[in-house]
């Protein structure tokens, strides 16, 4: 009991050593530069302490159980045994690796907080045009497919950046047809799926596939997981936006039949 | 009052809840009917989710009377004051601040340095590669906080988001093509690793308020975006750091 109440204050100083930065950058600018009081500081001090608390049961609660089984089922999914690459005789199979390299991604991104909050703001600001959700789920089913091809691209040992130059040349094209509003939205949506929750989670079964897999380095191959889970909710999300644009005119346009003439 | 608190309390933990259920239902489903084994520690496990799940909802909490005020209030007393200079003083302060401590980075810049190491690029010593860590480290902090002053500037004059985003990625490619083979997964890593938990909200609050405090800006086209730049400039830095030593 009494390690994990040590365990619980160890979490609690590494997250309030990264809080305090920003905190002295704001206060800072706040006292020297603009001279002004900050509005409402007895509730914005209440809602920094819930951040450094809610931060810490959050990551605390990760490393007591979801990371080291996910961890573990990440290594057991990639062992040489059960891909069946240890006989001679038998073909590889990577199917269930694939699922539960998607899986895994859409899950952790459903859970990942920096989304929630920019859902919550893009939510407010459309003023509710952008659904809470559907920007969640685009984001997930983008770090999902993102995950999967990144698995993919680990067991063929295919460089990086051909597949990002191609998502790169994917995402130029989409902005041309996406509606206006989503397209910084959409180029947001990359940089913030991948924190807490999926980080280290991804990056496990990176290196768990990179040893495993023959021909392949850990040092090399082990990377380039995070950046296809960073480019393909872009798409995604642009994607989300035109097919809501698509289907918020086709309603539009069959209600101003029935009621136009 | 307490009432209200309570009732908005349970559902939001509700919703936490639910967003840990797609986690909960993979590992079972994979742990259970795929590797066919139990699940080593059902209870902790339980108690894990649980504490995860009261993180998220304090979390959330605060974030809608901490973060948000906070970078919206930012937002307006800087274009009060009017002052170019100093907002984006405090741009650059915020990207650079954030990031140096970020641990995921930190991470990330001594996976780096063993690779050089090991690829012969700098001497294997101990001190070569604290050194080759920290300079990457220093590296990536700088583009964030670079970056937030080119979305800052952006927000402020007005420029459409794309033009600029698409002029980096043509940067990434032709950076691509000169860097060293090794340093390129590396690289495009680091773009999504920079941006913590605690600033995304931040800086998304910063943007918006900037938005909606200057006139004809919209804060849906011109809000949002900021994020999105303190992704790409690492990538082209690392990559720089990588051609250069």
């Amino acid at each position: 009991m009494s390690s994990g109440i040590m365990n619980f204050l160890h979490t609690l100083a590494s997250t309030a050593r990264d809080v305090i930065p920003i905190v002295l950058i704001i206060f800072g600018f706040q006292v020297f530069v603009l001279r002004r009081k900050m509005p409402n500081l007895g509730m914005v001090l209440t809602g920094l302490l819930l951040v450094l608390l809610g931060m810490t049961f959050f990551l605390q609660g990760l490393e007591q159980a979801l990371f080291p089984l996910g961890k573990l089922m990440a290594k057991q999914l990639t062992a040489p045994e059960f891909l069946g690459l240890s006989g001679s005789d038998s073909e590889p199979h990577y199917f269930w690796l694939y699922v539960f390299a998607a899986a895994i991604g859409f899950s952790t991104t459903i859970a990942e907080p920096a989304l929630i909050a920019v859902a919550i703001k893009a939510n407010e600001v459309s003023s509710g045009a952008v659904g809470t959700w559907g920007l969640r789920i685009a984001v997930a089913i983008g770090v999902a497919f993102g995950i999967a091809l990144g698995t993919y691209r680990i067991i063929t040992g295919t460089p990086v950046h051909y597949y990002i130059i191609v998502g790169y040349i994917l995402v130029v094209i989409q902005t041309f047809f996406c509606p206006k509003q989503i397209i910084a939205l959409a180029y947001d949506s990359g940089g913030v799926t991948t924190s807490t929750v999926t980080v280290p989670l991804v990056a496990a079964l990176g290196l768990g596939l990179s040893s495993n897999i023959p021909g392949r380095n850990p040092l090399l191959d082990g990377f380039g997981l995070i950046a296809f889970a960073s480019l393909f909710p872009i798409m995604s999300v642009m994607a989300y936006a035109q097919l809501s644009d698509w289907q918020s005119k086709r309603i539009k346009k069959a209600k101003s039949k029935r009621y136009g003439g | 009052m307490v009432k209200n608190l309570i009732k908005n309390l349970t559902s939001s933990l509700l919703e936490s809840l639910r967003d840990l259920a797609p986690i909960l239902a993979v590992i079972t489903f994979f742990q259970l009917v795929i590797l066919q084994e139990h699940i080593p520690d059902l209870p902790a496990l339980l108690g894990g989710i649980f504490l995860v799940a009261i993180g998220l909802t304090l979390f959330v909490y605060g974030l809608r009377i901490g973060l948000f005020p906070i970078g919206e209030s930012m937002a307006h007393s800087f274009a009060g004051k009017g002052s170019l200079f100093w907002i984006l003083v405090f741009a650059f302060a915020l990207g650079f601040g954030t990031t140096i401590a970020e641990p995921a980075l930190i991470a990330v810049g001594n996976e780096a340095a063993v690779v050089a190491a090991d690829g012969g690029m700098i001497a294997s010593t101990p001190e070569s590669i604290k050194n080759y860590a920290d300079g990457l480290r220093f590296t990536v902090a700088l583009s964030v906080g670079l970056a937030i002053v080119i979305g800052v500037l952006r927000i402020i004059r007005g420029w459409p988001i794309q033009y600029l985003i698409i002029s980096g990625y043509i940067c990434v490619v032709i950076m691509t093509i000169f860097a060293p083979p090794w340093i390129i997964g590396i690289a495009y890593d680091s773009g999504g690793v920079t941006t913590s938990t605690i600033t995304v909200p931040l800086v998304t609050a910063l943007g918006v308020g900037l938005a909606t405090s200057i006139r004809g800006r919209n804060p849906m086209t011109d809000g949002f975006g900021l994020i999105a730049f303190a992704s790409l400039t690492p990538m082209i830095f690392v990559m720089g750091y990588g051609m250069l030593l």
